[in-house]
């Protein structure tokens, strides 16, 4: 009986060796383990066995059973294996062909640039403030220091609409409507379009925007100033930028400045694009004249600020090295799905 | 504002510094330097030669020979010329081998000049090159007596007849110089002369200002028996000098004049034109100069013009006037317009015998507005305008006097007419050195600060603690003022940089703006790239949107002083903009394009305009290429879900837009009100903007939907109970909209209809002509209880029977 089981077993295991597909694995589980199968037939046999043999010889066909089926599931499973790695083989594609991608939309060149000078700024605890384009000169012009018929009037090249109503030459403007509130302290950038009285060319343009700054608190100075600035260059054109203030002249700013930045392009060497200077002019700014500060209210000997200004066209320009402004206002899309 | 070096170091003779330097150092005391031309950085080895020789040239006609002494002991070099104009005696600018010019005969100027070596001209050898005065890198307006064709004759010029043989040409002709540009700020009134430069050079380098003396001039007799003065508008005449001056003799003026003149590019004339250039770009003084017999009745009167009076100016122009401009006239006509320019009728010529001379104070807002009605734009008027320091008008006419008799232009009669009547006083500022620290964050000195002050002439009382502010310097008023005349000596640079240390503020953007970046954000999720465009827009526009002649976006605001009839009034819309992108995208073969534009409108209350016009924002979208009506719905949709807007929408086709498809355009009514609209630009819209293929627009009036209620997001539990789907097939004329569908599966379906979708249109040959099949899938749920087959069949019959009463059944 026992060699018996053994014969059996040696075969059922040789054969499943050499077994080479999947399905004649279930045929040698029918021919040893099914209902008609070789060992089924010596357990049907076991009437034949003596009764004290009965528990050793069930226990040595279930051995014999267990180690047949052990064997098939290493065979199915190494057979499985082999399939799925044919298969996986086959499958192998070209990873060098082009992916595939939503077309998403771009947003402008200035309204990227936007953003990052209002993250800049709104980290710092300024407000983003907006105000009418279509103005009183009023609040152009002689809220800030510019009365009827100064020289500075004409240097701006203003359109008018009526006498007492213009296109807003510069976001100055809604510095007045911030102080007229009466809420202090103020730290608001106004970011929007402008307009002058140039003709279209690479480097002008009828309609552009600016970003104007302005901080008015107690004991705010010229220091503040040129801290903060150097603080929002550095941000924006990165670690290392230097800034350098020079005097200059605006009626609502007294002391008044413009900063330079370091050319980002060539980092202060002099190259073609800051005409060997090593310097980019980027804006202009200074501490509010006290007279703008008393016409809007505010009391100048308790409270200071500083004002600047920013052409955001300008920062876009540099930044993304684009030679022709122009481009900003004609919405190719080759150009627009570059940013 | 130009001026040269050499200009300025006479009257800051111990300046020392390099072109770069000077550059670097003005520019950070305030005193902009632009950019700066050297007049000799292409000349090199370039001497004064004498021509010892001339002979023909064997094989050549129009060639000489010349031997050319270079140095004093006689050495000579052999040089081959075609210039028609030396001859042996001659001393000229020559460039020896080896050296520089700065132009060429054959090729022009260039950038870094032209090197000359020893060549061969026909055979015979030449070792340099004589000079014309362009090929100095000058040329005979500013040399008026050099030689038109032909080599520069330094000897011709009594000035230059001694210059010894071998000295250096470049220093001789005064061109180891330089010219510096300026941008001057509209407040240094003081900066557009040169003495106002030379003294902020004075104290940025700390050297000592030396500014011209002025003396005693005239002779016996009394200016008053030559001419009176009367001026009958003081307001815009503040100030009115006149001196005499006779026995002119016109004459070139000296070289060192001529010299100063051409380095700031004026050209120089004569004595008495280029004294009174010269005077003006010194003192920033205009000055006019009359030809005295041609003044009536020796008298001159200051007044209005008439309206309409007609005068002719030197320029041979004939200007007509009115009542604002301001007229010099003698005792009967007009001699000149006030601070532009002179008249034909009393111009200096050849023949002037006396001359009057006015150095006046006119006002500066006047003398603009006025060049500008006229179209006028002179050099005096550029000065006037600026606002000049009456105080200055008699220093500058003095000045111009003294140089008539230095050079011996005339004879200057004694005494001054003066008309002044209210003399401009100096101002006194209290200063307070405390405030200026506390504003500029810094800790100067009090003895500094009065250091600064006092370079840039200010006078200072430390008793009281005041500074006198010369009537010259007119931006100085207040202690603000002050503090940044102490800023810009002690150096910008100096100053520290800080971060203002007082209350916390919140930062942040304003509930628009952060919607207005979520519409962005969904608008370029489809697809849609951000364009701009102008504000402005040409009135044609409406006519190519065919709008009709009541169409409320006609109502447009006009400016008054536009660059152009395309830019002139301001936009209702920005259709025109954006299709005008489209067309340019379009005609450039750009395929697919999608477009937004997130931009003000300018809708008047009222027009003319009284008060300040409705500022809307408004996102429109424009696209062609992929994608119809349908995906430009499915993202106002996407707009209306991202600010959560889920009130009652509805799409009107009924929008009565010209400009678009009349089949295919709808108005968004959102809660009753009209928000957005959409729709197929209309062929004959396309055809006026050139776009040759079917585009469709969208205009949402974001201003609108900023303003709604909002409501917050809630969450609604996800369902527990299963739903039951049906779906049904429905059959109608084709003029049945889904929406009316729609409708009915709402009103009848109730609380039960959890959801339903269009899924099938069907228009075609297995249903009847002018009817259409739409095909829902309805998806009924409850939240409380699991739905049976009877329940939902009965709500179904329900709205089957709606859809019936429409006209629309379920096919069979």
């Amino acid at each position: 009986m026992k060699d018996k089981l053994a014969k059996i077993m040696e075969q059922a295991i040789a054969q499943i060796d050499a077994s080479g597909e999947l399905d004649k694995l279930n045929d040698i589980r029918v021919a040893f383990l099914g209902k008609k199968g070789e060992l089924t037939s010596v357990l049907k046999s076991m009437k034949d066995v003596a009764l004290e043999d009965r528990p050793k010889v069930g226990q040595m066909v279930n051995e014999a059973r267990s180690r047949i089926e052990q064997r098939l599931e290493e065979k199915k499973s190494s057979f499985e294996q082999k399939l799925l790695e044919e298969k996986l083989k086959g499958e192998t594609i070209d990873v060098t062909l082009p992916g595939r991608r939503q077309a998403a939309g771009h947003r402008h060149p200035n309204t990227i640039t936007l953003e990052d000078v209002e993250n800049i700024f709104v980290g710092m605890g300024y407000q983003v403030v907006e105000g009418p384009e279509v103005e009183y000169d009023y609040y152009n012009f002689e809220a800030l220091n510019i009365p009827a018929n100064h020289p500075a009037k004409d240097e701006q090249d203003t359109f008018y609409i009526t006498k007492d109503i213009l296109l807003r030459s510069q976001t100055s403007s809604v510095q007045v409507h911030e102080m007229e509130k009466g809420k202090l302290p103020i730290r608001m950038i106004a970011p929007g379009r402008v307009f002058r009285s140039d003709e279209v060319d690479a480097t002008h343009s009828p309609t552009f925007h600016q970003i104007e700054g302005l901080v008015i608190d107690k004991n705010i100075t010229f220091a503040d100033l040129k801290g903060t600035l150097q603080e929002f260059a550095i941000r924006l054109f990165g670690e290392g930028t230097k800034v350098k203030f020079r005097p200059h002249h605006f009626q609502f700013t007294e002391p008044s400045a413009e900063m330079d930045v370091s050319c980002f392009k060539c980092g202060g060497k002099g190259c073609r694009f800051c005409k060997g200077s090593g310097w980019v002019e980027i804006l202009g700014c200074g501490m509010v004249h006290p007279h703008v500060l008393e016409m809007s209210g505010i009391d100048p000997e308790q409270y200071t600020g500083f004002a600047f200004g920013v052409g955001l066209e300008r920062i876009a320009l540099f930044k993304y090295e684009i030679d022709d402004m122009r481009l900003l206002y004609e919405n190719d899309t080759r150009f627009l799905k570059q940013f | 504002m130009n001026t040269s070096l050499s200009w300025i170091k006479a009257y800051v003779p111990d300046l020392d510094c390099s072109a770069q330097e000077y550059t670097d150092a003005m520019t950070l005391s305030g005193t902009k330097v632009e950019g700066y031309t050297e007049f000799d950085k292409n000349l090199d080895k370039i001497i004064v030669g004498k021509i010892n020789k001339i002979e023909k040239h064997p094989d050549a006609d129009k060639l000489i020979i010349c031997q050319v002494q270079v140095d004093e002991e006689g050495k000579e070099i052999q040089i081959v010329t075609g210039a028609p104009n030396v001859k042996e005696g001659d001393k000229v600018p020559v460039v020896l081998e080896g050296g520089r010019v700065a132009s060429s005969h054959k090729d022009g100027d260039s950038e870094n000049g032209f090197k000359i070596k020893k060549g061969k001209l026909r055979g015979v050898e030449s070792f340099g090159m004589m000079c014309s005065i362009d090929e100095l890198g000058s040329s005979t307006d500013m040399y008026p007596d050099a030689a038109k064709d032909g080599i520069y004759i330094l000897s011709d010029n009594p000035e230059y007849a001694e210059a010894p043989v071998g000295s250096d040409a470049v220093e001789l002709l005064g061109l180891h110089d330089v010219a510096f540009e300026y941008e001057i700020t509209s407040n240094r009134v003081d900066c557009f002369g040169v003495l106002g430069i030379a003294r902020e050079a004075a104290a940025t380098f700390g050297k000592k200002f030396v500014p011209p003396v002025i003396t005693e001039t005239g002779n016996e007799e009394d200016v008053n028996d030559y001419i009176s003065v009367e001026v009958q508008d003081s307001a815009l005449c503040k100030r009115y000098t006149a001196r005499v001056v006779k026995n002119i003799k016109l004459a070139p003026s000296p070289e060192w004049m001529q010299r100063r003149l051409a380095s700031v590019g004026i050209r120089p004339i004569n004595n008495l034109v280029d004294i009174t250039n010269y005077v003006m770009e010194e003192y920033s003084q205009p000055m006019h100069a009359y030809d005295l017999d041609t003044i009536e009745d020796r008298k001159i009167v200051v007044r209005r013009a008439a309206d309409g009076e007609k005068f002719t100016t030197l320029d041979g122009q004939e200007r007509e006037l009115d009542s604002t401009m301001l007229m010099i006239c003698d005792g009967r006509k007009a001699v000149g317009l006030a601070g532009i320019m002179g008249g034909e009728n009393s111009m200096i010529t050849d023949d002037v015998k006396t001359m009057l001379f006015e150095a006046a104070t006119f006002d500066g807002t006047n003398i603009r507005l006025s060049g500008k009605k006229l179209g006028m734009r002179t050099d005096a008027q550029a000065k006037f305008e600026k606002g000049l320091d009456p105080n200055t008008a008699m220093e500058a006419m003095n000045r111009a006097c003294q140089l008539i008799e230095e050079l011996g232009a005339g004879e200057v009669v004694g005494g001054a007419v003066d008309y002044y009547p209210v003399k401009k006083e100096p101002i006194s500022i209290a200063y307070d050195a405390d405030k200026i620290n506390a504003l500029l964050g810094t800790d100067i000195s009090e003895d500094d600060m009065v250091g600064y002050f006092e370079t840039i002439d200010l006078e200072v009382d430390r008793e009281k603690k005041i500074v006198i502010v010369p009537t010259w310097r007119q931006d100085l008023e207040r202690l603000a003022d002050l503090t940044e005349e102490v800023a810009r000596f002690y150096g910008y640079d100096k100053i520290p940089m800080t971060l203002p240390e007082s209350s916390a503020t919140m930062g942040g953007l304003s509930e628009k703006l952060i919607l207005e970046s979520e519409v962005r954000g969904v608008v370029e999720s489809y697809g849609f790239c951000e364009g701009m465009t102008y504000s402005f827009e040409s009135p044609k526009v409406y006519d190519k949107l065919n709008l009709a002649d009541d169409d409320m976006l006609r109502r447009s605001i006009v400016i008054s002083n536009p660059l152009g009839e395309d830019y002139s009034v301001m936009r209702t819309s920005a259709l025109g903009g954006m299709l005008t992108s489209l067309a340019t995208n379009y005609n450039r073969r750009n395929k697919d394009v999608r477009l937004y534009e997130l931009a003000n409108v300018y809708l008047p209350k009222k027009l003319p305009l009284t008060e300040l016009p409705d500022e809307r924002v408004q996102m429109t979208l424009g696209m062609y290429g992929q994608g119809d009506f349908y995906d430009m719905k499915g993202v106002l949709e996407e707009i209306f879900s991202k600010l959560a807007l889920t009130g009652k929408r509805e799409y009107s086709p009924l929008a009565g837009k010209n400009f678009l498809h009349p089949g295919r355009q709808a108005d968004v009514v959102y809660e009753g009100k009209p928000v957005a609209y959409l729709g197929e630009v209309h062929p004959a819209v396309l055809k006026n903007f050139g776009i040759g293929e079917r585009a469709y627009l969208a205009v949402v009036d974001l201003a609108e939907l900023i303003a709604m209620p909002k409501e917050g997001v809630k969450y609604a539990g996800i369902p527990k109970f299963p739903a039951i789907t049906r779906d049904i097939s429905l059959m109608m004329k084709k003029e049945i909209l889904a929406g009316q569908i729609e409708a009915a599966i709402e009103k009848k379906g109730g609380a039960l209809v959890e959801s339903y979708e269009l899924f099938d249109i069907y228009e075609g040959s297995q249903i009847l002509d002018g009817f259409k099949s739409l095909a829902y899938k309805i998806v009924f749920r409850a939240n409380d209880r699991t739905l049976t087959d009877d329940e939902v069949n009965g709500v179904m019959d329900k709205i089957i029977a709606e859809l019936d009463k429409l006209g629309a059944s379920l096919r069979k």
